[in-house]
C-alpha cells in the first residue's frame, strides 16, 4: 500500500464542504480511478494527495512512504486537466522543469527530459514551443514532464477530458502501454464510466458533495488491454456494473 | 507591400495637395507654409534644430530608462506584498492623472537643474504603463503552474525568476511601448514650461522661439521631428518586442491561414 486516505474531511474557507468522512486505500502498482459526478471533490483528493492543500479533518498516511510526512517530492507526478505548460519554454525545458527546480544538473536533467519524451513519443519535438503542438501533443509533454523525476504515483486529474475522441483513445492506450512497463501507481480523476474501466485495475466510486467513498469495482480483466476490449463483453458488463454503482452514488 | 502602400499613397496625395493649395491661394509663409517649404527650412536650420532635437532625445531617452528601471522595481514590490500595492497604487495613479503641465512649474522651481527637472516630468508621464502593466503581469501566473512549482518544492525567488517574471513579460513590453512615446511627450511639454533659451534647448523651445519670431516654416520643421522621433521610438520599441516575444506569444506569431 502506498497511501490510506483515513476519514478525510477537506472543508474549504468559504465553508464548502468537498470531502466528508472519506477513506480511501491506494495500493502500490494499481491503477486506480476515482469516479464521480462533477463538484463531488474528485480533484480535492488529488490536490490533498499531493500536499497542495491540508485536510480539515481525518489523516493521509504513508505506509511506503516516510510516514505522515508523506512521499519525498518528486516521487509523485501530477498531471492538470490542463496541459498547463509555460508558453515561453520549449518542449524540453518544460519537462526538465521540476528537475531544475530540485537542483538536478542540467547535463543530467536534459538527458532524463529526453527519455521521458521518448516515453511519451514525442521524440524530435523537443525544440517546439507549447503553441505549435496539438492538444494531444502538449497533454503527452504534461505527461512527460510528470514523470520526469521518474515517480513512484502519479495523480491524473482529467487529464484527457478537453481532447476530442479519438485522440483520447490514443493516449489512453499509450498511457496504459507505459503504465504497463514502467508499473507506477495511478490515482485517475474522470467523469468517464467508459475511460474508467477501459484504464484502470480498480474504479472508486464518490458520492455527490460533500464526496465520500460509495462503492469500488474491481476490474478483472487481462492486461495489456488492447482496442480489444472495448469491444468485449467483459468491457460492457463492467461499464453496466460501473454504471449502476454510479446512479446509485449520485441517487443516495 | 500591400501594408506599405496604402498609406503612403494617402500620405504622398495628401502632401500635394497641402502644397497646391498653399500655392494656388497665394496663403502666407507665416500662416501656413507649404510642405516643400518645411523641407527646405529643415534642411538650412539643420544646425540648429538637430541639436535641440539630440537634447530632447536624450531627456526622452534617459526619462525612458529611468522609467523601465524604477517601474519594474516598483511592480516587483506590489507584487511581494498585497498591502504595499494597496498602499502605494492610489499614489501611483494620482501622479498619472494630474496633468503635467500644471505640474512641471512647480518641479522646475523646486529643481534647480532643468535638465533634471525635465526627466523628473518626463519620467512621471512615462513610468505609470510600465508599472501598472508589468504589475498585472506579474500577477498573471497561471495558478496550474504556481500548483506545479509548489508541487516540486519551488522557492519564492524560483517562481518569481521561472514563471513570474517570463510570463510577465509581454505585459511589461505592452506597457514599454506606450511609455516610450508618452516619454517624449513628457519631455517636449517639460520643455515648453521650462522655456529655457540658449545652445543647450530642446525642440519644444525652438517651436516657442519660431512663434515668437513668426518663423513658422521652422515650427513646422520642429514639429515634424518630434513627430519622426515618436514613429521611430515607437517602431524601435515594437520591433523589440516582436524579437522577445516572436517564439512564443500570440501577440508575435504569424496567423497560419
Amino acid at each position: 500500500m502506498i497511501a490510506r486516505l483515513q476519514d478525510v474531511d477537506k472543508v474549504y474557507a468559504n465553508g464548502t464542504v468537498a470531502l466528508r468522512r472519506l477513506s480511501l486505500d491506494v495500493g502500490e502498482g494499481e491503477f486506480l480511478s476515482l469516479l464521480g459526478p462533477s463538484g463531488c471533490g474528485k480533484s480535492t483528493v488529488l490536490r490533498l494527495v499531493a500536499g497542495l492543500g491540508e485536510v480539515s479533518g481525518g489523516r493521509i498516511d504513508w505506509p511506503g512512504g516516510n510516514g505522515r510526512a508523506g512521499l519525498p517530492r518528486g516521487d509523485i507526478g501530477f498531471v492538470f486537466q490542463e496541459p498547463t505548460l509555460m508558453p515561453w519554454a520549449t518542449v524540453a525545458k518544460n519537462v526538465l522543469l521540476p528537475l531544475k527546480l530540485r537542483g538536478v544538473a542540467a547535463d543530467e536533467a536534459e538527458t532524463r527530459a529526453r527519455e521521458a519524451i521518448g516515453l511519451v513519443g514525442l521524440d524530435g519535438f523537443e525544440h517546439a514551443y507549447p503553441r505549435q503542438l496539438s492538444g494531444g501533443m502538449k497533454m503527452r509533454v504534461s505527461i512527460a514532464r510528470a514523470l520526469v523525476t521518474r515517480p513512484r504515483l502519479l495523480l491524473m486529474d482529467e487529464p484527457f477530458a478537453s481532447l476530442d475522441e479519438i485522440t483520447r483513445f490514443k493516449l489512453d492506450n499509450d498511457l496504459l502501454a507505459l503504465w504497463a512497463r514502467q508499473r507506477w501507481t495511478v490515482v485517475f480523476v474522470t467523469h468517464s464510466v467508459y475511460e474508467s474501466v477501459y484504464l484502470s485495475t480498480r474504479v472508486a466510486v464518490m458520492t455527490a458533495r460533500p464526496g465520500r467513498l460509495a462503492s469500488e469495482v474491481k476490474i478483472d480483466a487481462p492486461s495489456p488491454r488492447g482496442e480489444g476490449f472495448r469491444t468485449s463483453p467483459l468491457y460492457n458488463e463492467y461499464c453496466r456494473q460501473v454504471s449502476a454503482r454510479l446512479a446509485e452514488a449520485i441517487s443516495a | 507591400m500591400r501594408r506599405v502602400l496604402p498609406p503612403v499613397i494617402i500620405g504622398g496625395a495628401g502632401l500635394v495637395l497641402w502644397e497646391l493649395i498653399v500655392r494656388l491661394k497665394a496663403i502666407p509663409y507665416y500662416i501656413l507654409p507649404g510642405p516643400w517649404l518645411v523641407l527646405r527650412t529643415l534642411v538650412a536650420d539643420w544646425g540648429t534644430l538637430y541639436p535641440s532635437l539630440l537634447v530632447t532625445l536624450a531627456i526622452t531617452g534617459a526619462a525612458l530608462l529611468v522609467a523601465v528601471v524604477a517601474g519594474v522595481l516598483i511592480s516587483i514590490l506590489f507584487t511581494q506584498s498585497k498591502l504595499i500595492e494597496l498602499g502605494l497604487f492610489p499614489y501611483a495613479v494620482i501622479l498619472q492623472v494630474t496633468p503635467i503641465v500644471a505640474i512641471a512649474p512647480l518641479i522646475i522651481i523646486w529643481v534647480k537643474n532643468i535638465p533634471l527637472a525635465l526627466l523628473i516630468c518626463a519620467w512621471i508621464v512615462a513610468f505609470f504603463p510600465i508599472v501598472s502593466n508589468t504589475t498585472l503581469g506579474l500577477n498573471s501566473a497561471d495558478h496550474n503552474l504556481v500548483n506545479l512549482f509548489q508541487l516540486y518544492g519551488a522557492s519564492r525567488r524560483q517562481v518569481f525568476w521561472h514563471l513570474r517574471l517570463p510570463g510577465a513579460m509581454p505585459y511589461f513590453l505592452g506597457g514599454l511601448r506606450i511609455s516610450g512615446g508618452l516619454a517624449l511627450i513628457g519631455a517636449v511639454v517639460a520643455e515648453f514650461v521650462a522655456g529655457t533659451g540658449g545652445a543647450q534647448s530642446g525642440l519644444a523651445y525652438r517651436i516657442l522661439e519660431s512663434g515668437y519670431t513668426m518663423q513658422i516654416p521652422r515650427m513646422f520643421a520642429a514639429l515634424l521631428m518630434i513627430t519622426c522621433s515618436g514613429i521611430l521610438i515607437f517602431l524601435t520599441l515594437t520591433a523589440l518586442s516582436h524579437l522577445v516575444l516572436r517564439k512564443w506569444h500570440e501577440s508575435a506569431v504569424e496567423r497560419e491561414v
